[in-house]
């Protein structure tokens, strides 16, 4: 994806935001892989593994305070899900290709959190790649004791270690659970056994283009 | 504020001290008390393990996962205008307000914004849901405290709201109202007027509950004190809405963020406390509803006239892109991460509800409480299990 130095020069401006990645970036350093400025709306920054925790470190210090959420993406494109609404109809063919989001990233699991700056609500979404044969980066606990509990949710759905975490204990799911639902290979079983009745939704509305009526038959 | 923190600390270690001499002759055995699932004095299905040293708790570990429904799993296999309907069972006694940040994060990745009157006619409903939402906690307040009377008060007085959102949208509790580019639906006949009469009553109501409960000394005895997060604490918790003010961090997103609703159109206060003990929590909460029937009041005068839908297409399909909207909901900050990856429905949505980060600071607001405080505590954070598990 882009990065701040080559914004188009017609989308509008937001000098604060821009000013505020400046800083980060500075502060950060050689940590920061690549960092995206959307104007009057938000910041990304993508830093490296080894990074994670003092990126929080330095975050904090910079003032970003206030703890948002931590969670996780798997942008590996479902094999299940939308269009097997009907479970006697013909798979549909998908791409496996991963096309990965703001900030770019070379994985296919990435941990995201995010950050605010408590009296000016600037807030900054701070992604990391996780390594497929790690599958672990380091804890915020120490730096934010919110942290717990998110990473505590993200190590169930996703199967995301955290090194340093007192108890990856799972928080929803039994114990012996098997799997991590939000994983995009993790198939919904409801959906699976059952048409959804939900389905005639997406049906084409009378006089639409008659292209839809593939997806929703 | 970090002093006051300590207090709670301080008082836990020296009776540990004056239990440690006592000891000498009479050991004492450690015990694990089981609070739920299913408690008549907490607020649905939390289980909470508390590890006991004689009326002290050592320790406590909530445990979630009895409502676990699985939502963000859900959404990837739904279109854009059916997540609302999901997203209504999050927080259900404020639901309207939790399908906002949803629309909005949709429509800030589609370039669609909603005409003024359906901005307007939003805030209301939004409002409205959250003096529904807090006047049943200002009931049920009293009921953890062992007090029968304003349970029944704010049960008569949310059913008058419960029908204005009811005549609105068609839900009393899940209205399913809010569409992206818009709204479903105009307000009805009468609702200007009827809105008004309600608000006056909901005014009576909190004069009512200040001098039945804030004004008693038995609910100021065991609220005053008691459950104190000091302000760092909350922050690094990611501690939001009233729990946060309570705690004298003067944070509120109605005001401090440009989002597209109708809050800049109006004046209304900010309420913060700086004690952060369960007291505190709960007047500003009392307070709020206060402030929230002045802004419907003001957002009433000024309905701008205009079309309630933007144009949008037919079948929604939302443009590549990561959007994140967060509003202040009854409970909090809800935000929701959104990636879309150009389909009908969303890649990804993490749901990040307020009561989640607000539950998760108790193993830590817990620990060195008597018995009876832990009611106090969970009382005054107050949550939703379904805004917990999702």
């Amino acid at each position: 994806m882009s990065s701040t130095t080559d914004t188009p020069t017609e989308t509008p401006r937001d000098d604060v935001r821009d000013a505020e990645i400046a800083r980060v970036c500075a502060a950060l350093g050689s940590s920061v892989v690549d960092s995206l400025v959307k104007p009057n709306d938000d910041m990304w920054i993508r830093v490296t593994a080894d990074a994670w925790r003092s990126t929080a470190e330095t975050l904090k210090s910079l003032g970003y305070t206030y703890f948002g959420f931590i969670s996780a993406i798997d942008w590996l494109p479902s094999p299940y899900g939308r269009g097997e609404d009907d479970p006697t109809a013909p798979p549909v063919e998908r791409s496996s290709v991963i096309k990965q989001g703001y900030a770019g990233g070379d994985t296919r699991f990435q941990v995201i959190a995010r950050l605010v700056q408590p009296f000016s609500t600037l807030g900054i979404n701070i992604k990391v790649d996780v390594d497929d044969s790690l599958m672990a980066v380091d804890s915020w606990t120490q730096v934010f004791a919110g942290a717990n509990w998110h990473e505590r949710e993200t190590h169930e759905m996703f199967g995301i270690g955290f090194n340093g975490h007192p108890d990856l204990r799972n928080m929803y799911l039994p114990t012996d659970f098997e799997g991590h639902p939000l994983r995009k290979d993790f198939p919904l079983l409801a959906r699976m056994v059952k048409p959804w009745p939900g389905i005639v939704d997406v049906e084409p509305l009378p006089g639409d283009d008659s292209e839809e009526e593939g997806d929703a038959s | 504020m970090s002093l006051l923190g300590d207090r709670q600390q301080l008082a836990y270690i020296a009776a540990q001290a004056a239990d440690a001499r006592v000891n000498v002759e009479l050991e004492t055995e450690g015990m694990t008390l089981n609070i739920g699932p299913q408690h008549p004095a907490t607020h649905g299905t939390l289980r909470i393990i508390a590890r006991l040293d004689g009326e002290q708790v050592l320790w406590a570990d909530p445990s979630c996962g009895y409502m676990h429904r699985g939502y963000e799993k859900l959404t990837e296999v739904r279109s854009y205008p059916q997540v609302t309907a999901l997203v209504n069972r999050i927080d259900w006694l404020g639901s309207f307000a939790n399908e906002v940040p949803f629309i909005l994060a949709a429509e800030k990745l589609m370039g669609v914004e909603a005409p003024s009157r359906a901005q307007h006619i939003r805030t209301i409903l939004f409002e409205l849901s959250r003096i529904a939402n807090v006047t049943l906690f200002l009931g049920d307040l009293g009921v953890q405290l062992g007090a029968v009377t304003p349970v029944f008060f704010a049960f008569r007085d949310r059913e008058y709201v419960l029908n204005l959102i009811e005549g609105a949208t068609g839900g009393r509790f899940h209205p399913n109202f809010d569409r992206i580019g818009g709204l479903k639906d105009d307000l009805p006949a009468g609702f200007i007027d009827e809105t008004r009469n309600v608000m006056k009553k909901l005014r009576g109501f909190c004069d009512q509950i200040e001098d039945l409960l804030f004004g008693n000394e038995i609910f100021q005895s065991r609220t005053r004190g008691i459950g104190v997060i000091p302000k760092d604490v909350a922050l690094q918790y990611g501690l939001s809405g009233a729990n946060l003010r309570a705690s004298g961090v003067d944070w509120d997103l109605r005001r401090d963020q440009k989002l597209p609703l109708a809050y800049d159109k109006v004046d209304f206060k900010v309420i913060t406390h700086p004690d952060g003990d369960s007291f505190a929590r709960c007047w500003v909460r009392l307070q709020e509803v206060r402030e929230s029937t002045r802004i419907v009041d003001q957002l009433l005068d000024t309905i701008p006239a205009g079309p309630i839908m933007a144009k949008v297409p037919k079948i929604i399909k939302v443009p590549e892109g990561e959007a994140w909207v967060s509003t202040e909901n009854p409970l909090g900050e809800m935000g929701y991460y959104v990636v879309s990856q150009g389909d009908m429905g969303p890649f990804r949505v993490k749901i990040r509800s307020a009561s989640f980060n607000n539950i998760s600071i108790t193993p830590w607001l817990l620990k060195g409480v008597y018995v009876p405080d832990i009611i106090t505590i969970l009382a005054s954070l107050y949550f939703i299990l379904g805004d917990i598990d999702r």
